[in-house]
């Protein structure tokens, strides 16, 4: 049984239909890549997984039980827009998310913070915009969790960062959880991905292993994408 | 960092680096292979795709994996030359097909092949 269970969710925002019928698992040491432009129903999917949102109808199931408090406990989320007050330091967010979420690890946190050459004294409103994405990103990723879920964790994010960032990602990835990372740059994450998801507006049209795209399309992910949408 | 043609699986390109790794001696029969984590971070690869490169080559004999331990390289001459010449195989099919598109026989191509080697050394 999976760690995430999805069965005929529907999610309807007044008459308009974000999410049709998506039905899908995910499992414990899978890094699954989120694809889809934009309005397509990849942050409703995210935010419906942590309990932000409810379903209008189907089920959703995280370690096998239904979306509640103690769901969301286990599942660390990073939001696409920074909601970190601006006036705290970088201190202070470590110390709301240590007192918040129990098992908070300070060291990985730390470490994130050195690699990413950030400092704990420096202030929210006074970091570019890459740097606080940064920040967040070491927030959500030094939960302990059992899934991780990453909404366009490169968003703004200049390229040469951007290695750095999937490098931070994969160091801290843990084999006892299930990491999605959405985004609309796959060439980005293709290589870290195990399978690849792509949503179109709210209807899954693939779920599919990369290497088995690669192996029987002889196609990269990316190309494969293109040709999609 | 390594460049992948991600229109190929990235476990089998993988293999090939390491495969050459071995034919250059950059590794020898004993040596320890990085562990998966780490390889997956340097490569910047899904941990699960090395999981697979490190399976994969020990079904070929070219590796075996000691539990708890790590992967190690097989000190096998013999393996060693099977794992140069498939390296080298696959290659020169491809570049004989080419080479008789354009209409050269056996005779032209070892005669070539000489005159070029000389040149490339």
């Amino acid at each position: 049984m999976g760690v995430l269970e999805i069965k005929g969710l529907y999610k309807y925002y007044g008459k308009k239909c974000a999410l049709k019928n998506v039905n899908l698992t995910g499992d414990f040491g899978e890094i699954v890549g989120l694809f889809g432009p934009n309005g397509s129903g990849k942050t409703t999917l995210l935010k419906l997984i942590v309990g932000f949102l409810r379903p209008s109808s189907g089920s959703i199931r995280v370690d096998g039980k239904d979306i509640d408090h103690n769901t969301r406990a286990i599942v660390s989320f990073l939001p696409d827009n920074n909601l970190l007050p601006s006036w705290m330091t970088i201190k202070d967010a470590f110390n709301f998310y240590k007192d918040f979420f129990p098992g908070f690890e300070e060291k990985r946190f730390k470490d994130l913070i050195d690699y990413f050459n950030l400092s704990m004294n420096r202030k929210v409103k006074e970091l570019s915009k890459g740097e606080q994405e940064k920040v967040c990103l070491s927030l959500t990723i030094s939960r302990k969790a059992k899934i991780y879920l990453l909404d366009e964790p490169l968003g703004g994010i200049d390229p040469a960062s951007r290695e750095r960032i999937l490098t931070g990602i994969l160091k801290n990835y843990r084999e006892d959880s299930l990491m999605i990372i959405s985004t609309h740059l796959i060439s980005d994450v293709e290589s870290i991905a195990d399978r690849v998801i792509f949503i179109s507006q709210g209807e899954i049209l693939l779920n599919e292993k990369t290497e088995k795209i690669r192996e029987e399309k002889k196609m990269s992910v990316d190309e494969l994408f293109r040709k999609t949408f | 960092m390594v460049d992948f043609d991600e229109r190929i699986p990235i476990y089998l390109q993988i293999m090939d680096l390491i495969k050459k790794k071995i034919i250059k001696g950059d590794l020898k029969g004993g040596d320890k292979l990085s562990s998966v984590r780490e390889l997956a971070v340097e490569l910047k690869v899904n941990p699960n795709t090395v999981q697979r490169v490190y399976q994969e080559l020990e079904r070929e004999g070219i590796i075996v994996i000691v539990r708890g331990t790590g992967a190690f390289v097989v000190s096998d001459e013999k393996k060693l030359k099977e794992i140069k010449e498939s390296l080298a195989g696959e290659r020169i099919k491809n570049f004989i097909k080419e080479m008789k598109e354009i209409n050269l026989s056996k005779e032209d191509l070892d005669l070539l092949l000489s005159k070029y080697w000389e040149e490339v050394n």
